[in-house]
């Protein structure tokens, strides 16, 4: 408990040197922050999951946790940054030693950054096995040819894991087979087969659109089993909805405070507004919500980090700490009145990036349709 | 060189302040942070053991609370932490700490301590100061930099209306560290796991207790201060108003 709270102090002193003004400067321009990436980076922090043996800190997911959720609480968006902390999660389970040696060692000190994971595709969305990237084995290296959409980071990145049919779906038995992850090296592949389109969204959230024209991959950056791509896939996704849950978790704490400091500062009426119940209600019930989605997200992780099942607890922990923050949005942004849709606020910028985990990395109806048929056991709705 | 770097933990600068029941100092239930001139202080003695090799050693004195500087201390890069564990510490004033800091230190043989020019919260710059003239050695504020020169230091101090003045000494020596001289370093996360693991010495109260006296100074009631609106209409041709302003500006408001 004291690591943690060692890591809650310095992660938060760490974001003081990036206040407010400097994320809504970037939001403005729609820039990466990359100040605030390698001073985290240099600090050791995207390094969190990497075990010691490659020059990581060797902590768990409760860890990465805090520090994600101490970001966001700060005003700040981890987004920019916080696949390298788990996307590497494949690699280190599924990869060859030497791959590992090759590999995590670069990740951990930030001079390879693995942060773009491209599985999403234009006409296949969340019905992930029907996805149509194509990679087909040519000797000694598979030929790409297909196209990703909402790849974040991937003009921040040096490598992309990459999730493709390596055998089509009418050859396999069940359809989650025949799927593969591979390294694609980004610098070496741009303008060899690989283009990268940035897209404008209402975040400030570095994603793009990724076109293979039969891009070149060498066998050798199968990660894992050709053909068990899906397997890994669904090996990573806990640890990502966790780490996501903790960043909603310290954007509802963040909202909380904010509209709690403004509520007791702003006086109508000759009192506070935050004096009157139709203000501090909504607030209180946010506040209440947030506290209890976090106890879902330390749960989750406790029992991520002990290595037990946790898909039905790190979905719920998504699930409710999503709903948490994007209720405490809502009720900051009430809070403030006009002043909530002014820049200088924050609010109105917050208000934006905590809407997409609504829908990002997973949208909140097919956790629910998990839970329904997984653990209540009620017939499969899709 | 071995350097002791004195750190105070300080209510945090945006903390809600509330005075306690006898109105002598705020109440405890406020977040806490290291004193930012020890930041300074703690930043500048990392950079001198980086260039000339030794043991950087941080000292607080306060409840378990304190320890929490000593362990961002120890996460930057300090070797070992000495933490004057007692509530009583809280209500000490400059003397009776500088006392406790300087028998605390009895058998550890420094070539420097550093402190922050003075503390956030009571603002003193008394603690540094106090301790060289206890310890009999010499000492400096408001320290810009510091070289090292043949048998002692050279060190740059800020003087009023941007003059600064060059001073050379020997060791062993006292320094207080002005705020801003360096970049702070934040911690990093290989820091505060190996934090864990370094030596952390807790004094309490009756070890140094024979060092002390009656405090010195007390606070005797601390005020919040009362906001008030009064308006005062001038009256008068331009020329008469102007001179009754700059008559209130300079004799009541004192602002020119």
């Amino acid at each position: 408990m004291e690591l943690h709270s060692q890591l809650k102090a310095a992660v938060g002193e760490l974001c003081r040197g990036f206040p407010d003004a400097y994320w809504r400067e970037l939001d403005a321009r729609r820039a990466y922050p990359s100040e605030f990436v390698e001073t985290l980076t240099k600090a050791g922090y995207m390094a969190t999951l990497i075990p010691e043996e490659y020059g990581g800190a060797g902590l768990g997911l409760t860890e990465a946790a805090i520090i994600l959720e101490e970001i966001h609480r700060s005003g700040g968006n981890a987004a920019a940054c916080h696949a390298q902390m788990y996307i590497m999660g494949t690699l280190l389970r599924h990869g060859s030693a030497e791959q590992k040696k090759q590999y995590l060692p670069k990740i951990a000190s930030g001079e390879l950054r693995l942060q773009a994971f491209a599985v999403s595709e234009p006409t296949t969305g969340s019905d992930t096995t029907k996805l149509k990237t194509l990679a087909t084995r040519k000797g000694d290296r598979y030929v790409v040819k297909g196209q990703k959409i909402w790849i974040s980071r991937a003009e921040h990145s040096d490598l992309m894991l990459l999730l493709a049919r390596t055998t089509p779906v009418e050859q396999v038995k069940k359809r989650t087979e025949g799927l593969s992850t591979m390294l694609v090296d980004i610098r070496k592949s741009l303008g060899h087969g690989l283009t990268i389109h940035p897209i404008r969204t209402m975040v400030n959230h570095a994603t793009t659109e990724v076109f293979f024209d039969d891009l070149e991959v060498p066998v050798e950056n199968l990660v894992g089993e050709e053909g068990q791509g899906f397997r890994y896939l669904l090996d990573g996704l806990n640890a990502e909805r966790i780490l996501i849950a903790s960043e909603c978790i310290g954007d509802g704490r963040w909202f909380v405070d904010r509209a709690c400091r403004y509520a007791k500062e702003r006086v109508v009426f000759g009192r506070p507004i935050g004096q009157n119940q139709g203000v501090q209600f909504p607030l209180a019930r946010a506040y209440a919500n947030v506290e209890a989605a976090s106890l879902m997200v330390a749960h989750a992780a406790r029992l991520f980090d002990s290595h037990q099942p946790c898909g039905a607890q790190a979905n719920m922990a998504k699930l409710l700490a999503a709903d948490a923050s994007w209720e405490a949005a809502n009720a900051a942004i009430q809070t403030h009145g006009g002043f909530g849709f002014a820049e200088e606020y924050d609010v109105e910028r917050k208000f934006r990036e905590t809407r997409l985990y609504q829908v990002a990395p997973i949208s909140t109806n097919l956790i629910l349709a998990y839970l329904a048929e997984h653990v209540l056991g009620l017939p499969r709705s899709y | 060189m071995k350097i002791l770097v004195c750190m105070k933990q300080v209510p945090q600068k945006d903390a809600p302040l509330k005075l306690n029941e006898g109105g002598t100092w705020i109440r405890e239930d406020v977040s806490y942070e290291v004193n930012e001139p020890d930041a300074y202080a703690l930043e500048e003695a990392l950079r001198q053991k980086e260039k000339h090799g030794g043991e950087v050693v941080v000292i607080t004195a306060g409840p378990a609370r304190a320890q929490q500087v000593l362990r961002e201390g120890l996460a930057k890069g300090a070797d070992r932490a000495i933490h004057l564990d007692d509530n009583a510490f809280v209500g000490m004033d400059a003397m009776n700490i500088s006392k406790a800091f300087v028998a605390a230190i009895k058998d550890d043989k420094f070539d420097l301590i550093f402190t922050g020019l003075q503390s956030d919260d009571y603002g003193y710059a008394q603690t540094g100061v106090i301790m060289a003239e206890l310890l009999g050695w010499p000492h400096a504020t408001i320290i810009m930099e510091i070289q090292k020169s043949d048998g002692g230091i050279k060190v740059k101090r800020e003087l009023e209306s941007g003059f600064f003045q060059h001073v050379g000494m020997p060791l062993p020596a006292v320094l207080t560290i002005q705020s801003g001289i360096n970049k702070l370093r934040y911690a990093t996360l290989l820091g505060i796991k190996q934090a864990k693991n370094k030596p952390l010495r807790k004094v309490t109260l009756d070890e140094v207790k024979s060092s002390l006296s009656d405090n010195m100074q007390k606070v005797e009631k601390l005020y919040i201060p009362q906001k008030s609106k009064k308006t005062e209409m001038l009256e008068g041709s331009p020329a008469e108003v102007a001179k009754k302003l700059v008559e209130k500006l300079r004799n009541e408001v004192r602002v020119i």
